[in-house]
C-alpha cells in the first residue's frame, strides 16, 4: 500500500517498538506531526518547553530501561537546540534516535528559513546520522538508525528528514533485517586473549576490577558479581557504572578518580593488575597518566577498540562485549582468595571513606545520606553536574544498575531535571529523584511545564549554596579564593567571601514561588533537624515537588584529585 | 613515520566530511588525501597519507574502521604496494631555456602537456621522492605553480 513519508515514519516506529517520543513541533516537521496526531494512542507524544530538554528525557528514557530513545524536533534551531544533548549522550554511549524535520529538498543549501546543516553540525556528536533524500530510503534508514544506535558501542542517531519527504508517496514495507556491509559490531571476545586474560588474572596477587557505563550497557551486572566474588577482587565503579555493584558489599570500591573514594584511588597505585570492563581511562578517573598504576598490567575488556590503547598502554586486549566476555572468562579463572590485599584495601577504607562535617549545619551531603537511606537505594537518582553530581555519586548507593543516571562525559549542566522525567514516564512506579545545584537547575527549568501538566511526580531536590560551587571550589582551591563570576545571588562578589555577609533576602529566583508558578509543589528548608521529615513528606506527594535546601556556601567536595596530580596525591581535607 | 593508508568507503555524500572531520576533531593531520570510486560505483577509495608515531596510528586507524561508513582500511607500512602521485607543474620557460627544461623532462620520463611563449607546463608520475627530486631541478626557472594529486596506492599482487 501506499503511504506517505510521514506515515512511514509513525508506521516505522511503531516496529521499533517505540512507546514514547519526546519533542517540538514546527514548520519543517509538520507532516510528521499531523500523523503523530493520528498514532497519539499507539506512541505517547510529550510535548517540552525547549529541544534540549526532549533530547534529555530520551536519554534518560534510554538510560533507565536500555532501550533505545526517541525525539523528534524541527529543523534549523529546533536541531541546534537538540545538540547539546547529543553530545551528552554521544559521551556515555546512550542509545538515542533522533529525528529532525529539514527544509524541502529543493531548498537545501539556499539558506531557507529554519535551515540548518543539521547532519553536518551533529556529525561529530552523534554516532551516525542520516539525511534522507528519497523517501524509498526512509523505512531502511529508520531502522539502521535505530539498529546503530543499540548495538555496538551504543550511541545516538540522527535522522534529518526534509518536508517534501514527509509528504512524498512510496510503498511501505519495513525491511526485515538490517545489514550494514560496512558496520559489524563484534560482541563475542577472541578466544586467545581470554585465556591469556584468565592467566593474567589468576597470577595476580593485587587485582583490581575497574568496570565503567559499558557493564550497564550490555547488563552484565550479574556477571560481575559472579567474577568479582570468584577472583576475590574488589570493583571500582567509574560514575556511569554506579548502581552496578551491590552497596556495601564487601569487594566494592565505590567510585575512582578526581572525587572519588581514596581506597579506589589508592587500589588503582598499588595493584598489579587492572581488569579494565566497559571504561575508558577517563582522565576524570587516572589524574597524572604518567604516574598511573605504576605497578599494574593491564586487561582492557571493550567493545569499542578506540577505546583500548588511547590512553594507557594495555598489556591484553579485548574486544567484546562484557557480558559475553565475563562469562567465557569465568570458565577460565581460578578461585581465589587475596585476604592480603583485601586488608591493606580495608585500612585505606577506614582511614578515608567519605566523609563530612556531623554537625548542626545543614551540609548537602546530609541531605543525600538522607535520601539514600530513605528510598533504600531503590529510587533512580539522576544528578545535574558540579558539586550536586560528585556528592550524589559519593552518598547515593543504588541498590540497582540504571538507578543512577548522570551526564559523565560531557558534564551537561540542565542534564539531570529532563533526564529524570524521561526516567520517570519509562518507570512510573518508581520514585525518581533529580540531585542539582541552583545553578545546574535553572538551565532546563522551564521543564516543569512538561512534568506538571502531564502529571510526572520528580522530586528535585536543590542543593542551593548560592553559587556555581564546583567551580567555586576550584577558584578557592587553586584561584587564591578570587571569586570570579560564580555567584548566583549577587551581582559579583560571593557569599563565601565574606563569613559575615548574609544572602540577600530576596531569592532571585525563590524556587519555592518558582515551583508554585508551575502548579508544583515548592518546600524550602533551612534547618538540618527538617531534612528527613521533608522528603519522606515529599515522597508521598504525588506531584513535581522542589526541595529548595538552604545549604552551606563553602562547603568542598572531598576528597580532590587536583587536575594533573597523581591519584595517590589525592587531598583528603582542608587546612 | 609516514603511513599511506587506503580506506574504502561507501560512496555517499558526506563521507568525505565525515573523515575530514574526524583528523580536525581529533588532531591528526593529513599530508595528502585523494578520492575517487572503484570499479564498483558503491564503493570509493580514499588513499591517506598520515605522519605521526604508532601510537597516533593505531587510533587513526580504529577511529577510521568505527566511521559506520568505512568498509576496509588498509595500512600500507608493512604492506608491498606501488604510491603514484601525478603531478602538473607550470615553469617559466622562455628560448634560452627551454632545452634545458626537456632535458630534465626527459631524463625524469615526465611529459610536455602544453607550451605558451614564457612557459610549459610538465605532467609527471611517480612518488613522492621523484617529485620532489624534478621539482628541485626546476625550481632555479622559476616555477609558476603546482597541482598534484596527492598520493594514490595499491598493493601489489594477489
Amino acid at each position: 500500500m501506499l503511504k506517505t513519508g510521514a506515515e512511514i515514519f509513525a508506521e516505522s516506529l511503531l516496529k521499533e517498538n517505540v512507546k514514547v517520543v519526546f519533542g517540538i513541533p514546527g514548520g519543517q516537521v509538520l507532516p510528521i506531526f499531523d500523523k503523530i496526531y493520528d498514532y497519539r494512542n499507539k506512541i505517547r507524544f510529550v510535548l517540552t518547553r525547549h529541544e534540549q530538554g526532549a533530547g534529555h528525557m530520551a536519554d534518560g528514557y534510554a538510560r533507565s530501561t536500555g532501550e533505545v530513545g526517541v525525539c523528534l524536533v524541527t529543523s534549523g534551531p529546533g536541531a541546534t537546540n537538540l545538540t547539546t544533548a547529543l553530545a551528552t549522550a554521544n559521551m556515555d554511549s546512550i542509545p538515542m534516535v533522533a529525528f529532525t524535520g529539514q527544509v524541502a529538498t529543493s531548498l537545501i543549501g539556499n539558506d531557507a528559513f529554519q535551515e540548518a546543516d543539521t547532519t553536518g553540525i551533529t556529525r561529530p556528536v552523534t554516532k551516525h546520522n542520516f539525511l534522507v533524500k528519497d523517501v524509498k530510503e526512509l523505512a531502511k534508514t529508520i531502522h539502521e538508525a535505530f539498529y546503530i544506535a543499540k548495538t555496538g558501542r551504543q550511541g545516538p542517531v540522527l535522522v534529518d528528514i526534509p518536508v517534501d519527504i514527509q509528504r512524498a508517496v512510496t510503498e511501505f514495507e519495513y525491511p526485515e533485517t538490517v545489514d550494514i556491509r560496512s558496520y559489524k559490531p563484534v560482541y563475542t571476545g577472541h578466544a586467545g586473549q581470554i585465556k591469556k586474560a584468565a592467566e593474567l588474572i589468576n597470577s595476580a596477587k593485587q587485582p583490581l576490577l575497574y568496570v565503567g557505563g559499558g557493564i550497564i550497557s550490555s547488563n552484565a551486572s550479574l556477571e560481575l558479581l559472579k567474577l568479582a566474588e570468584k577472583i576475590h577482587t574488589p570493583v571500582t565503579t567509574t560514575l556511569l557504572a554506579i548502581g552496578c555493584f551491590p552497596p556495601n558489599h564487601p569487594l566494592n570500591l565505590y567510585m575512582p578518580g578526581m572525587h572519588g573514594n581514596y581506597a579506589a584511588n589508592l587500589a588503582f597505585q598499588n595493584c598489579d593488575l587492572i581488569i579494565a570492563i566497559g571504561a575508558r581511562f577517563d582522565d576524570r578517573v587516572t589524574g597524572k597518566l604518567t604516574a598511573f598504576a605504576p605497578k599494574a598490567k593491564i586487561i582492557h575488556i571493550d567493545i569499542d577498540p578506540t577505546s583500548i590503547s588511547k590512553n594507557v598502554f594495555v598489556n591484553i586486549p579485548v574486544v567484546g562485549d562484557a557480558k559475553s566476555i565475563i562469562t567465557e572468562l569465568l570458565k577460565y579463572v581460578k578461585k581465589k582468595n587475596n585476604k592480603e590485599w583485601l586488608k591493606k584495601i580495608s585500612e585505606w577504607q577506614k582511614t578515608n571513606p567519605f566523609s563530612y562535617k556531623k554537625d548542626s549545619k545543614l551540609r548537602p551531603q546530609y541531605v543525600i545520606d538522607k535520601i539514600s537511606q530513605i528510598t533504600k537505594g531503590e529510587a533512580i537518582v539522576v544528578t545535574e553536574v558540579g558539586q550536586n553530581q560528585m556528592w550524589a555519586a559519593q552518598y547515593y548507593k543504588p541498590k540497582f544498575p540504571r538507578h543512577f543516571l548522570s551526564s559523565g562525559g560531557l558534564g551537561t549542566m540542565g542534564y539531570g531535571f529532563p533526564a529524570a522525567i524521561g526516567a520517570k514516564i519509562a518507570n512510573p512506579k518508581k520514585i525518581v529523584i533529580d540531585i542539582a545545584g541552583d545553578g545546574s537547575i535553572q538551565m532546563n527549568i522551564q521543564e516543569l511545564a512538561t512534568a506538571v501538566l502531564n502529571n510526572i511526580n520528580v522530586k528535585i531536590v536543590i542543593l542551593n549554596n548560592a553559587c556555581l560551587g564546583m567551580v567555586r571550589q576550584w577558584q578557592e582551591l587553586f584561584y587564591k579564593r578570587r571569586y570570579s563570576a560564580v555567584c548566583l545571588s549577587k551581582p559579583d562578589g560571593c557569599l563565601a567571601m565574606d563569613a559575615s555577609a548574609k544572602r540577600p533576602a530576596a531569592m532571585i529566583p525563590d524556587f519555592v514561588k518558582l515551583a508554585e508558578s508551575y502548579g508544583a509543589v515548592g518546600i524550602r528548608i533551612t534547618k538540618k533537624e527538617d531534612v528527613e521529615s521533608t522528603l519522606i513528606n515529599a515522597l508521598k506527594i504525588d506531584k513535581t515537588v522542589i526541595m529548595d535546601f538552604i545549604v552551606e556556601e563553602e562547603e568542598n567536595v572531598l576528597p580532590m584529585v587536583p587536575a594533573g596530580s597523581a591519584l595517590d596525591e589525592i587531598i583528603t581535607s582542608l587546612a | 613515520m609516514k603511513h599511506t593508508i587506503s580506506v574504502l568507503v561507501e560512496n555517499k555524500s558526506g563521507v568525505l566530511a565525515r573523515i575530514a572531520t574526524l583528523f580536525a576533531a581529533r588532531g591528526y593531520n593529513i599530508d595528502s588525501l585523494a578520492v575517487g570510486e572503484t570499479d564498483d560505483p558503491t564503493i570509493s577509495r580514499m588513499t591517506i597519507v598520515v605522519n605521526g608515531d604508532e601510537k597516533i596510528l593505531e587510533q587513526v586507524e580504529k577511529q577510521l574502521n568505527k566511521l559506520i561508513d568505512v568498509i576496509k582500511l588498509n595500512d600500507f607500512l608493512n604492506i608491498e604496494h606501488i604510491e603514484r602521485d601525478l603531478v602538473l607543474i607550470k615553469v617559466k620557460a622562455d628560448k634560452n631555456t627551454r632545452n634545458e627544461i626537456l632535458q630534465i623532462v626527459d631524463i625524469f620520463r615526465a611529459k610536455i602537456i602544453d607550451v605558451s611563449v614564457n612557459t610549459v607546463i610538465i605532467e609527471m608520475t611517480g612518488d613522492e621522492d621523484k617529485i620532489q627530486a624534478i621539482l628541485n631541478m626546476l625550481k632555479p626557472f622559476g616555477i609558476k605553480e603546482v597541482a598534484r594529486t596527492g598520493i594514490i596506492a595499491i598493493a601489489r599482487g594477489a
